[in-house]
């Protein structure tokens, strides 16, 4: 099986901060890879990095083959996002969303519809396609996100926190979906977590960023081998050490709290 | 291929603002509100001092300032969402899709300017119900186009500000030391032919004076400055801002 994403020697410096330093990792075509680390790791960084939307200080990353800054829309139409704070449209409907990715990725008229069928079938939402995403809980929304990622048969999703604040059953279901079309149609999985029992019962392999470096990377079993702890948690607190690590609010953080604030707390 | 994807995407992000316009009828509403309060209190109010200083009907003369103000008002709103919607929203999606960013700011700007446009006929639309008469109904087309001239515009301000800002605590600076002065030094709500020279100063610098000298040539046939002046400023400034606009835009940071 062939490299979908390489990544090698990766630095992204801003001014004297080092955020992501000297980083290499690859992902195997239909895998599915955890991108874990603690805040401030570099790991937004890195898989801004990767879904084009800030250029490397130095290194080189190939996506299906593509590189992100010279051919930027050939890795777009490669790969699927589902942000961690929700991007989609409320004042339209589910279907709404889904035509509109649709017609930024060009997907012909034909394809789309049947797709768009297919999609929401898998994420069981086909009853709500008519209705405004305004009215969708932030399990819901979640599950729209994953659909419309997959609408333009990318090779890739990239998954950010996917089920931050979910119920389990919500969580449940989600990684259900994605495993599926991981192994139906191979799509390759490329997510980050906080929560390490999904990780380690869903990811094949497994790279831990801390300090803008890789500290390791391999299977579940590998890391927990390597530290000697017993679970894929114990094994991340060891290599990442118990420390709590304090990020400033930044703006983003503002902002979610108004969105929470007007929302009422709901993703 | 690249022409017409950028069209496409020009198009659907018009037509997303329009529908967001066209279904939100709280939000239409909300927004007349202070255009029909500023008519009525202003126009009837302060209609008999005006008559008496021997200006004439100010109702008349204050219904292309208002129009003006509700269309500045919801171009500006419209762009300053951005701020949001780049966190929460839908310019997120659009920022990783193979679109050229310049495209979705295009169809932004002119669905925010449509939008803003749409507010104005509104108002003007009121303003008539209130009893205001336009001096001749063929004006009404042109007027129309100054609307939309003046709605391009401060959509792309509204753009432009809205992506040097990170979030929203910038807006109340914005809406009170840029939108507000904007808008009561434009000549709006007084004549400017008798005020002291140094407000008309100010004023000359103010793009929104001469949009809403053009709104008042066509509508009541009164004018400070010169019709080719209002609309070379107009246009000269529209396409200033839409420039720095569009570079402002490409350079989000997500």
């Amino acid at each position: 099986m062939s490299n979908i994403i390489e990544v090698e020697h990766l630095t992204k410096t801003f001014g004297d901060f080092v955020a992501v330093k000297d980083v290499s990792f690859s992902v195997e075509e239909g895998g599915i890879f955890a991108f874990l680390g603690p805040n401030g790791a570099g790991k937004s960084t890195t898989i801004k990095m990767l879904t084009t939307l800030l250029h490397p200080t130095s290194g080189t990353i190939r996506i299906n083959g593509h590189d992100p800054v010279a051919d930027s829309d050939l890795v777009r139409r490669s790969f699927g996002i589902v942000f961690q704070d929700p991007s989609l449209d409320e004042d339209l409907t589910a279907l709404e969303n889904l035509e509109l990715h649709g017609a930024l990725y060009s997907v012909p008229a034909a394809t789309l519809t049947s797709r768009i069928d297919e999609l929401l079938a898998l994420v069981e939402l086909a009853d709500r396609r008519d209705d405004f995403v305004r009215d969708f809980s932030g399990g819901m929304k979640r599950r729209l996100e994953i659909a419309r990622g997959l609408l333009h048969h990318p090779k890739v999703i990239f998954l950010d926190e996917p089920t931050l604040g979910l119920d389990p059953q919500t969580r449940n279901h989600l990684w259900s979906y994605v495993q599926k079309l991981n192994t139906d149609e191979g799509i390759t999985v490329f997510f980050t977590t906080h929560y390490m029992e999904e990780a380690e019962r869903v990811a094949r392999r497994i790279a831990v960023i801390d300090h803008g470096t890789i500290v390791a990377q391999g299977t579940s079993e590998e890391l927990k081998q390597q530290t000697g702890a017993p679970t894929l948690e114990d094994a991340f607190l060891a290599l990442t050490g118990s420390a709590i690590r304090d990020e400033a609010g930044s703006s983003t953080d503002r902002m979610r709290r108004m969105h929470s604030m007007h929302s009422g707390g709901r993703r | 291929m690249l022409i017409s994807n950028g069209m496409k995407a020009i198009y659907i992000m018009w037509l997303r603002e329009v529908k967001r316009f066209i279904r939100s009828k709280s939000r239409i509403v909300g927004s007349l509100g202070q255009p029909i309060l500023f008519l009525v209190a202003l126009g009837y109010g302060l209609g008999p001092v005006f008559a008496k200083a021997g200006q004439g009907n100010y109702l008349e003369f204050i219904a292309p300032g208002i129009i003006g103000m509700s269309i500045i008002f919801s171009a500006i709103f419209n762009g300053m969402q951005v701020i949001w919607d780049r966190q929460f929203g839908f310019l997120k999606e659009t920022m990783v899709a193979p679109v050229s960013r310049l495209a979705i700011m295009f169809g932004r700007t002119i669905g925010g300017a449509t939008v803003a446009s749409a507010q104005g006929v509104l108002v003007l639309a009121i303003a008539i119900a209130a009893g205001f008469r336009p001096v001749s109904w063929i004006g009404i087309a042109p007027a129309l186009v100054i609307m939309l001239l003046i709605a391009l515009l401060f959509s792309a301000l509204g753009i432009a500000v809205a992506s040097l800002l990170k979030d929203m605590q910038g807006f109340q600076l914005i809406m009170n030391f840029l939108v507000m002065p904007l808008f009561f030094l434009s000549g709006a709500l007084f004549p400017l032919n008798n005020v002291p020279a140094a407000l008309l100063m100010v004023a000359r610098f103010d793009p929104l004076s001469y949009g809403v000298d053009a709104l008042r040539y066509f509508l009541i046939g009164t004018h400070t400055f010169s019709l080719t002046l209002d609309v070379s400023v107009l246009i000269g400034v529209t396409a200033v801002l839409l420039a720095l606009g569009s570079y402002f835009f490409s350079r989000i940071e997500v």
